[in-house]
């Protein structure tokens, strides 16, 4: 009840600029040229200090993507992109890599504090201690800082820049990484291994239940730069994680590209539970600037009884093009995706998941809440397919759309298959409008448009945001109330 | 009853169409503070489209004629601030709200109501006892506003809802449309009282009925017979009776 509270607080305050993360940093960075070849590869690999195996691994990347054309079959539409055009490399100056806190820039320090991310260990407001999460906060194309390093290490659990990973544990990284995602997946894919900028990485061991939530916070600051991060979580035997990802962007004319990969392995019994909460910048009304988010995530639940969840609350950029997917491999493991995804202005999402059942008594379950305001187009594209050996598998999808004015579309494309003839595949889809009766009903008992069209909304999202990290849902709950800015009256 | 100084409702010579079609043709209205005002017609006589048209419910095309409340234009005022000034319409058919519970939307109305009275929102507590006290008088069970709003409530359940907004809301103009219908005899009884409780000298309803039953329960002060989109003739509460002995044929002739 509080939280809806919070959401017409939030209404109530949004001025004209209701993208409130749109400031841009005065911060010196470190910028490699423009354009994209062997050159630039090397020189981010130089920078990083990175193994001669994993510069071979990038440049491999880089040749079979010179080989590759964009994916043309999401119902999205944009201008080619240039990417000589882009900046694969921007580092803020005073940060070279990650150190201590006391180390870091104070100006990157008030940059996170302005977004709501405090990268302190001790939050302690009125005597009274908040939930604790470890941070790492990727700014541009580095790890600026990480919180409660030390503290996850006395359990065992490795939680640090992608590059630091690279450096510390070496053998952990080059047995995992692209074993989910391969090199040569896809065409965002593929550029993302050529030229990954960071980061997160997080190893769990055997048994452990990390004590805290962990999480990244991207930021795009540096003009004209493409984001490449790479995240990597690896489950071993028994243990769990709940990790959370948030992402802005300053308001910029020109369209940003953000291409990343994130890469989950679930090991026996091992539980992944990974939350994005997208907010980069969508572009303006008319459609100038935002973030092209052209996303691979993929989990693999490698072990049995596995179980890997996403949830996703997409509110920001120009384009969505994502599809968070598991693929279940392990007996009896399970996989999860919780969506809301919500368009306004001229923003275009499509995206949904895949389900790959391989093994036996498989599990899988789909909630997708999409909601289309403005003149925004917003599809479900979902896969749940059954493979020959995956006796007993089941799926449960359920997919609905929430239409906010006449000038929107709202898409559902399933794809389903299965070739074993035991699996239980589900699917139902509904599509609705916010009505003018319920509109109605409730300004006449006093509400404004807006608060009854956040009301509503959040009623339409519920079950999903039942699954975000109580603290994050709230967060989150707010989001959804801004980005419905201006979609009413 | 002792009646207040200017009228609370004053509706003058209003004329309304939908998609062009006339509904109400010069229609006159004045109720007063503390008075208990029933309206009575045949189906189609233009009743609730009076209800949604004080309320405004948009679609609505106002061809003529002006509403004052308290003194106010009503018609140059939205929806949510003629709620806030106190009109209150109890709908004929409640609308139902997927995922939100009902709890959650009564404190956010409550709450807006506040704060356009400069009023802070009220704690929990307190706005748990004043639901308890509500759902006690209107018989209606607590565990049943953690669920949806209206989503599944029976015909009879909606309507008690309907008047434990009211009790809550405590407004100035309550306009019941239809209050009565579906309710089972306890139900009709529970509601009047509910009502009945709401009475106060401050306070008017305009309640639309086809039941001389209801009546039974809430007194009205006056009786208006509406036919063919206007207020054809207006009593004390025997005009109730008589209309249950003879029916609208008359009115309705009156008003062609
Ligand atoms: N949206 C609409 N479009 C077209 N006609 C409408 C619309 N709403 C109401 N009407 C017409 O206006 C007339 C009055 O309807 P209204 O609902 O006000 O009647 P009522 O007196 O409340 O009837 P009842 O006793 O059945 O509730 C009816 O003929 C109805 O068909
Ligand atoms: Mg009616």
């Amino acid at each position: 009840m509080a939280a809806v509270q919070g959401t017409v607080d939030r209404v109530r305050s949004i001025d004209v600029e209701a993208y409130k993360y749109g400031f841009v940093s005065p911060i010196e960075s470190d910028v490699a040229p423009k354009g994209l070849n062997e050159d630039i590869i090397r020189f981010i690999s130089a920078r990083k200090e990175e193994p001669e195996w994993l510069l071979a691994w990038r440049l491999d990347a880089f040749r079979r993507w010179l080989t590759m054309g964009a994916p043309k079959w999401a119902r999205v539409e944009y201008p080619p992109i240039d990417f000589q055009e882009i900046h694969y490399f921007s580092a803020p100056k005073t940060t070279p890599g990650p150190k201590s806190l006391d180390d870091v820039d104070p100006e990157l320090l008030r940059t996170y504090a302005k977004l709501g991310i405090p990268l302190v260990e001790q939050e302690i407001l009125a005597g009274v201690e908040r939930p604790r999460v470890a941070v790492d906060a990727v700014f541009d194309s580095v790890s600026v800082a990480t919180t409660f390093k030390a503290e996850l290490a006395k359990v065992g659990v490795i939680f640090c820049s992608f590059s630091e990973a690279v450096r510390n544990h070496p053998d952990l990284v080059r047995r995992y990484l692209g074993t989910v995602v391969p090199a040569t997946d896809n065409f965002y894919a593929t550029l993302n291994s050529a030229v990954f900028s960071d980061g997160s990485f997080v190893y769990v061991p055997p048994g452990i239940r990390c004590p805290m939530e962990l999480s990244t916070y991207f930021r795009i600051n540096e003009k004209n730069t493409g984001q490449f991060e790479r995240t990597l979580i690896v489950a071993d035997k028994g243990s769990y994680v709940s990790y959370l990802e948030g992402c802005t962007a300053p308001k910029r004319d020109e369209n940003q590209l953000h291409a990343a990969v994130v890469e989950l392995i679930a090991l026996e019994d091992a539980e992944i539970k990974y939350s994005t909460v997208q907010n980069w910048y969508p572009g303006d009304a008319e459609g100038k600037g935002g973030i092209y988010n052209f996303v691979t995530k993929r989990g693999d639940c490698r072990g049995a009884r596995s179980k890997i969840s996403w949830t996703q609350v997409e509110t920001g950029s120009a384009i969505t093009w994502k599809y968070p997917s598991c693929i279940l491999r392990g007996e009896a493991s399970r996989g999860e995706f919780y969506s809301i995804a919500i368009s306004n202005g001229r923003q275009q999402v499509d995206s949904g998941t895949k389900m790959i059942h391989l093994g036996c008594n498989t599990r899988s379950r789909i909630i997708s809440k999409g909601i289309a305001a403005g003149k925004s187009q917003n599809t479900y594209r979902g896969q749940v397919s059954a493979h020959r050996l995956a006796t007993g598998a089941r799926n449960f999808t359920n997919c609905d759309s929430l239409l906010i004015g006449h000038q929107c579309g709202a898409h559902t494309v399933p794809y389903i298959e299965a070739k074993n003839a035991s699996a239980i595949i589900e699917h139902e889809a509904t599509t609705s409008k916010v009505s003018e009766e319920q509109l109605f009903y409730c300004l006449q008992r006093g509400l404004s448009a807006e608060e009854a069209t956040a009301l509503i909304v959040n009623g339409f999202v519920r079950d999903v945001l039942q699954q975000l990290p109580m603290e994050f849902a709230v967060e989150a709950q707010k989001l959804i109330a801004i980005s419905l800015e201006g979609s009413v009256g | 009853m002792m009646q207040a100084a200017g009228p609370m409702l004053e509706i003058k010579k209003l004329s309304v169409s939908i998609h062009g079609a006339p509904i109400l043709e010069d229609l006159n209205l004045t109720v007063r503070a503390g008075e208990v005002a029933a309206i009575m017609g045949p189906n189609g006589s233009g009743k609730s489209t009076l209800a949604y048209v004080i309320a405004g419910k948009p679609d609505y095309e106002i061809v003529s004629g002006e509403i004052w409340f308290d003194g106010e234009d009503l018609l140059e005022l939205e929806p949510n601030e003629r709620a806030q000034k106190g009109v209150f319409l109890a709908f004929q058919y409640p609308v139902e709200i997927p995922g939100v519970a009902t709890m959650t939307f009564m404190k956010a109305t409550l709450n807006a109501r506040r704060r356009s009275r400069g009023q802070g929102d009220l704690t929990t507590p307190d706005f748990m006892r004043r639901v308890r006290e509500a759902s006690q008088m209107l018989k209606l069970d607590q565990e049943m506003l953690r669920r949806p709003l209206n989503v599944g409530f029976s015909g009879g359940e909606k309507k008690r809802l309907e008047i434990l907004q009211m009790a809550l809301l405590r407004p100035r103009l309550c306009v019941l449309d239809e209050t009565d219908s579906g309710l089972d005899i306890d139900a009709l009884k529970v509601v009047s009282d509910g009502v009945n409780a709401l009475r106060d000298p401050e306070r008017a309803f305009l309640v639309i009925t086809h039941y001389q039953r209801l009546l039974e329960h809430i007194r009205p002060d006056v009786v208006h017979v509406m036919a063919k989109g206007r207020i054809v003739a207006s009593g004390g509460p025997e005009l109730a009776l008589e209309l249950e002995r003879n029916g609208y044929r008359d009115y309705a002739e009156a008003a062609a």
